[in-house]
């Protein structure tokens, strides 16, 4: 049984408030041949001025120091991509850093950039994730993936990270969804709700109307996953714009409130020992008294049901920021699915539902932009994005993107971005004529979970409306 | 590739033959000729340290399994842990783990906590598809080991395992070592592999 000392528990705080200004990203496709990074990433950054209603020029005059969020380099096939982006984006002579976190890059990168602001380093700080994933054939960006597992005891084995990942889900699949056709078929409504939410998305790669069958007949990638329940690979560039409270309301009318919290644990997997359930706000140690003789072979913890890295990122989060039940202080959130099975695993991390409980967040139809099952605005709608499995996963971007889409409904402005049809003709792709307003009407509030693999890294992020704020 | 050799002379690298090949590169054209990108080819060799975990290496091509436990008496959450993956450190008190052999510990108490039976793999890899991975507990063991299952049955968890060893032809890897159904007869291993020596 590991512990944590009352000094790694402590709830983090900025020394000043940070305040998301703008965001922008780019399209997301499976391959962009004729176009460079630096190419995706101007066009995010530019998408960002837009927004406020600026130039690049006047943008950039802002900015004091640079974050970029790019998972690998193998990838691209640049080391110190960093800096050749850098220097296209024509920041010079600023101070910049890159950040890798895995899964979590883009996460990271605004936790990066947000302290900068917070600590009074800088007033105005760029977070820009990419990824560039079109490069070499899917088995060897399938090797790439794995050589950030343990290169010595994981990779050998199949050098495929959906291998090291999917033993969790195994567990998962037994012990919280006793290997029930029904959970089966739920997990398989989660990527029918994401794809669907990203077909009325203009950025998406891969929206799409299909159904559970659709899903349930898809190849098996690592069984129960299917070929349908795992998220995209990508390229594309997305990017967020930080500034304190003074220079945010000087560069627009309306900056959010902006928190970012962190958590970890092991890279491999093996290494999890024993421990006992860090509670969040909603929850007593009575929430988890029978957790065991409910669900056999739960009783350990995280074992490989949880990610104790999403826990811990949780806790930090809603406990700096005041956030008692994420299901009544959040409006909507954007979840990293990488798997459909990992989203439920993270609904029980953040505590959107206890541990063991997962499902019914879907099944309630809570998680939907319209409960299907009562035809009125769900509670906490999740990923109307698409999320990574119908919109994006270029690594890097993608907890950025997460970001820029909550940005867009906290606005009220989702129908303008993704509704607008000289956006969807500029892609390439015809608005469709069913398409959907997913705005969620008076969204105040907003979280963000970025993740890395098997749950080395995780972010919680948190914007608001200030007026909106609980922590004061 | 092959024609090099990478050897330890007096605690240096003695490298000598070829390490890297150069192959011409190719233009990449759409389908009306015009110019999009560029192939960049390479094959390269790294040397890479085991270093305090070589022992652990060696130890599975010789057929034993080793493990390391904390020892330090004054650490709160580690003393008494023991460690498979062979740990160097221990990761609370950062003190220097014991070595310990857990070949016997593990043909009698290894057991699968979680399992994948998964039908796709990365470049370069080695195994033999679908490769069905387990992650194996032990009695009294802090962690849960990842490796393979080899032989005919499918994994289940809480299914009883023995680990097997790559004796002969070892590639000093991790996929030296992997687990059979604790069942199997020594007649049925897999080629080159053996039970504990």
């Amino acid at each position: 049984m590991i512990t944590f000392s009352k000094r790694q528990l402590k709830i983090p705080k900025f020394a000043r408030d940070v305040y998301l200004v703008t965001g922008g990203n780019s399209e997301f496709r499976r391959a962009f041949p004729e176009k460079r990074t630096e190419e995706l990433c101007i066009e995010a950054l530019q998408e960002a001025a837009k927004y406020v209603g600026m130039t690049a020029t006047e943008l950039k005059k802002y900015i004091h120091t640079c974050y970029y969020g790019h998972f690998a380099d193998h990838f691209g096939d640049q080391l110190l991509g960093e800096a050749v982006i850098h220097d296209r984006l024509g920041l010079d002579p600023l101070g910049n850093i890159g950040v890798k976190t895995g899964g979590a890059t883009g996460g990271s990168t605004i936790w990066e950039a947000a302290k900068a602001v917070a600590s009074g380093y800088s007033d105005c700080t760029l977070a820009m994730g990419w990824e560039r994933m079109d490069e070499v054939p899917t088995d060897e960006g399938n090797n790439y993936i794995s050589c950030a597992a343990d290169k010595d005891w994981e990779t050998p084995l199949g050098h495929i990270y959906t291998g090291y990942y999917a033993v969790m889900a195994q567990k998962y699949w037994n012990v919280y969804g006793r290997e029930e056709e029904s959970f089966r078929r739920t997990l398989a409504e989660i990527s029918v709700k994401n794809h669907g939410y990203a077909y009325h998305n203009p950025f998406a790669q891969a929206g799409m109307k299909i159904t559970v069958e659709d899903v349930l007949k898809s190849p098996v990638v690592a069984y129960p996953l299917r070929a349908l329940d795992a998220c995209l690979m990508s390229v594309g560039a997305s990017c967020v714009i930080l500034a304190d409270k003074e220079t945010a309301y000087q560069m627009c009318k309306q900056p959010l409130l902006l928190y970012c919290a962190a958590g970890s644990h092991t890279l491999r997997v093996a290494d999890r020992r024993d421990m006992e359930i860090p509670l969040l706000p909603n929850e007593t140690e009575e929430t988890y008294k029978d957790l065991d003789k409910e669900f056999p072979g739960g009783e350990r913890y995280p074992g490989f049901t949880g990610f104790l890295a999403a826990r811990m990122a949780a806790y930090y989060a809603y406990n700096w920021t005041g956030i008692k039940d994420p299901c009544e202080d959040l409006d909507l959130v954007e979840l990293h699915d990488a798997f459909t099975i990992s989203d439920v695993q993270t609904y029980e991390d953040i505590g959107i539902r206890p541990y063991g409980r997962g499902r019914t967040y879907v099944e309630s139809g809570d998680c939907y932009h319209t409960n299907p099952k009562t035809g009125k605005p769900g509670k906490l709608p999740a990923n109307l994005s698409g999320g990574l499995i119908g919109c994006m996963h270029a690594v890097g971007a993608t907890g950025i993107m997460q970001v820029v889409d909550l940005m867009y409904q906290i606005h009220g402005r989702h129908a303008e971005i993704h509704g607008d049809p000289e956006r969807w003709k500029r892609y390439g792709k015809q608005k469709p004529k069913d398409w959907e307003d997913l705005q969620v009407k008076g969204a105040k509030r907003g979280l963000a979970i970025s993740h890395a693999g098997v749950g080395s890294h995780v972010t919680c992020t948190i914007v608001m409306q200030p007026d909106a704020r609980l922590d004061k | 590739m092959s024609g090099y050799s990478v050897k330890v002379v007096e605690g240096k690298y003695n490298l000598s033959g070829e390490f890297h090949t150069i192959e011409p590169n190719q233009p990449i054209l759409d389908e009306k000729g015009k110019l999009c990108g560029i192939t960049n080819p390479r094959r390269i060799v790294h040397h890479h340290s085991l270093g305090g975990e070589a022992p652990f290496f060696q130890a599975i091509t010789r057929g034993r399994l080793l493990a390391t436990r904390c020892d330090n008496k004054n650490c709160k959450d580690g003393f008494g842990s023991i460690f498979l993956p062979y740990r160097i450190h221990c990761p609370d008190c950062l003190e220097r783990n014991t070595e310990i052999d857990v070949t016997d510990l593990a043909n009698k108490t290894a057991r699968v906590y979680s399992f994948m039976v998964c039908e796709r793999s990365g470049a370069f890899n080695t195994l033999e598809k679908p490769i069905r991975f387990v992650n194996v507990e032990f009695d009294g063991v802090a962690t849960i080991l990842m490796s393979y299952l080899l032989g005919k049955q499918e994994p289940k968890i809480g299914m009883k395992v023995r680990p097997i060893f790559r004796t002969k032809k070892p590639t000093y890897t991790i996929t030296d070592l992997a687990f059979v159904p604790a069942e199997t007869a020594e007649k049925d291993l897999p080629a080159d592999f053996t039970f504990s020596k």
